[in-house]
């Protein structure tokens, strides 16, 4: 493989996206809305609904006994307010933190793909000496490492504002723990790769960025779906589960990335892209 | 152009069928080294199909082509380093600047990192854009953008050329920048251009042959002169007399017999007819003078590609 040219795509993707305001906006906004202001709110909101004249003490404590045993374990000792805080900081934000990965590798791919298509850039490209898996590899780089660069980024970021922003409550770090190191080097990549994955196909059947932007960030509703079963207490991510949701994101990956090599050929790009 | 080496591109039956469409049939083509070759159609007659077979980007459904004796649909990556393609669109990064684009490409085309500089800033300097260089694209007229596009084509100096609709939607002076490049391109270092078109006088000005496409298929092949011997027979020839001599030039004409055809095509004292072979010209301007027929100029009409490419669609359209 020429290094050389998969390096040469991803130069160029990357320039190209730092220079569109439709594409840099939501990255820059998702992470520092999710990541940045919503958990400084909690921080600061959630042990004070524990002293709102009438609030139901008793409720919030036998919500907080249903938390699964790991959190439990490191809770011994908090107070109600300071266990709020875990809960909501620990594990109602981890599967939250899974849409930095899925939608930075989704807006880029989709401007990566479908963006070339309806600037009709691809042509050029395809006269190159690059061969299809060389474009296809440097396509998928520019997408996966600002994915990753800005989610652990947006870790860092998070874990700064959880232990600062919740300190005058906890008066310790207590961010981040196993399930988060699990989510973090093991599920985001595959969530990065999952989103991209998702952008090529549906880029190989729309004609516009923002069609396959729209469409692609469906990828995005088991995440939802996630943070509500866990609110109503169905699942908590442990460790263990954390990593069995990582190999199921690696297994849809590599089926969706597998696809994605079989259609991005010259022949089906000049056919169908 | 040479005839003595190797061609650069051999074609035998080469066809691409989309479904129930032929968009290439049976083509058969030689092109040699330092040619520029022509390929007239409307569109959809198959250009692009053909360039994009010829460059392994798409693979034939049946028949073969040899570019540098390679086989496009197998090496296309290795043959695409020794060409070079204008598409019909420009096709570039809006969001890029000129310098950043052909920096860029010339990483695809592997131009050696420490070359890059210099030959970037000599084609933008070549091209009239080395001060508009770090400017986007986006900003550029519809001229600058061919230009930087054929720039783009050359950045690694390709032994072929493939041009599909250079010209197009370009200003007259851009047009003309462009027609020096290409007949540069040819007589410097032997380059091969592939001259997709339809305009024909781009076509007469610049190709060595021409070959002309109808639905997928030539139907014509050679220089603008042999196509024209072809079609027609004998020697069309112009002469202008003066005004009151017209009536007395036509019944010298008529009484010349090698000339038929004559006619007077306007109000002016100009008068045409067709003469059998460039031979008679000197008998009829012996015939002429000895008539005491002022003759203020006589020129044999070489047809144009425009009247050969018109005689050939009008010859299809009547069966």
């Amino acid at each position: 493989m020429n290094r050389r040219a998969v390096r040469a795509v991803v130069r160029r993707d990357l320039l190209l996206v730092t220079r569109s305001k439709g594409v840099m906006i939501p990255l820059i906004l998702v992470p520092l809305i999710l990541m940045i202001v919503l958990p400084a709110v909690i921080a600061f909101a959630m042990p004070a609904s524990a002293h709102i004249p009438g609030a139901n003490r008793a409720g919030m404590e036998q919500f907080l006994e249903q938390m699964p045993p790991v959190l439990k374990a490191q809770c011994a000792g908090y107070t109600l307010e300071q266990q709020l805080v875990a809960y909501a900081l620990l594990y109602m934000f981890a599967p939250l933190f899974l849409v930095m990965p899925l939608m930075v590798s989704t807006v880029i791919a989709a401007d990566s793909f479908a963006g070339e298509k309806e600037r009709k850039t691809l042509e050029a490209l395809i006269y190159t000496p690059t061969t299809d898996l060389e474009l296809f590899v440097g396509k998928l780089l520019s997408a996966w490492l600002p994915a990753m660069a800005i989610s652990l980024l947006s870790f860092v970021l998070y874990g700064v504002t959880a232990n600062l922003s919740a300190w005058p409550i906890m008066q310790r770090v207590f961010f981040p723990n196993p399930m988060w190191l699990v989510l973090v080097f093991w599920v985001t990549p595959a969530a990065a790769a999952v989103g991209m994955g998702a952008a090529v196909l549906v880029s190989s059947r729309v004609n516009s960025f923002q069609e396959a932007y729209q469409i692609s960030g469906v990828v995005v509703v088991p995440i939802v779906a996630l943070v509500i079963v866990q609110a109503l207490g169905v699942i908590y991510l442990s460790a263990a589960l954390t990593a069995m949701l990582g190999l199921f994101l690696w297994v849809v990956a590599a089926a969706l990335l597998w696809w994605g090599v079989r259609i991005f050929r010259r022949s089906e790009i000049i056919a169908r892209w | 152009m040479s005839k003595t080496t190797a061609p650069v591109i051999v074609t035998d039956g080469l066809t691409r069928r989309f479904g129930e469409l032929t968009a290439v049939d049976s083509l058969n083509l030689t092109v040699y080294p330092g040619e520029v070759l022509g390929f007239l159609g409307h569109n959809g007659a198959g250009k692009t199909t053909t360039v994009r077979l010829l460059n392994g980007v798409l693979t034939p459904s049946a028949g073969q082509a040899r570019v540098f004796g390679l086989d496009p649909a197998t090496a296309g990556a290795t043959l695409r380093r020794r060409t070079g393609v204008l598409t019909e669109t420009p096709s570039l990064d809006e969001r890029l600047t000129a310098r950043e684009q052909l920096q860029i490409y010339a990483d695809f085309y592997d131009v050696p990192p420490q070359l890059v500089r210099t030959r970037v800033d000599e084609l933008l300097e070549i091209f009239q854009l080395a001060e508009r260089g770090d400017d986007r694209v986006s900003t550029y007229s519809r001229g600058m953008k061919q230009r930087l596009a054929l720039a783009r084509a050359l950045l690694h100096r390709p032994e072929l050329l493939f041009l599909d609709e250079p010209t197009s939607g370009l200003d007259p002076v851009s047009a003309r920048q462009v027609h020096t490049l290409i007949r540069e391109q040819s007589r410097s270092g032997n380059h091969t251009v592939f001259l997709c078109t339809h305009n024909l006088e781009e076509a007469q000005r610049l190709c060595h042959r021409v070959a002309v496409l109808e639905r997928g298929r030539i139907v014509a092949l050679g220089t603008p002169a042999e196509l024209g011997r072809n079609l027609w027979k004998g020697v069309r020839v112009e002469m202008e007399t003066a005004p009151e001599a017209v009536a007395s030039a036509c019944r010298a004409l008529q009484q010349f017999s090698p000339a038929r055809d004559v006619t007077q095509p306007n109000e002016r004292p100009i008068l045409s007819l067709t003469l059998s072979d460039r031979e008679e010209i000197p008998q009829l301007v012996a015939h002429l003078t000895a008539a005491k027929i002022p003759l203020y100029r006589l020129m044999p009409q070489e047809p144009t590609l425009e009247d050969v490419y018109f005689a050939l669609h009008e010859r299809k359209e009547k069966g």
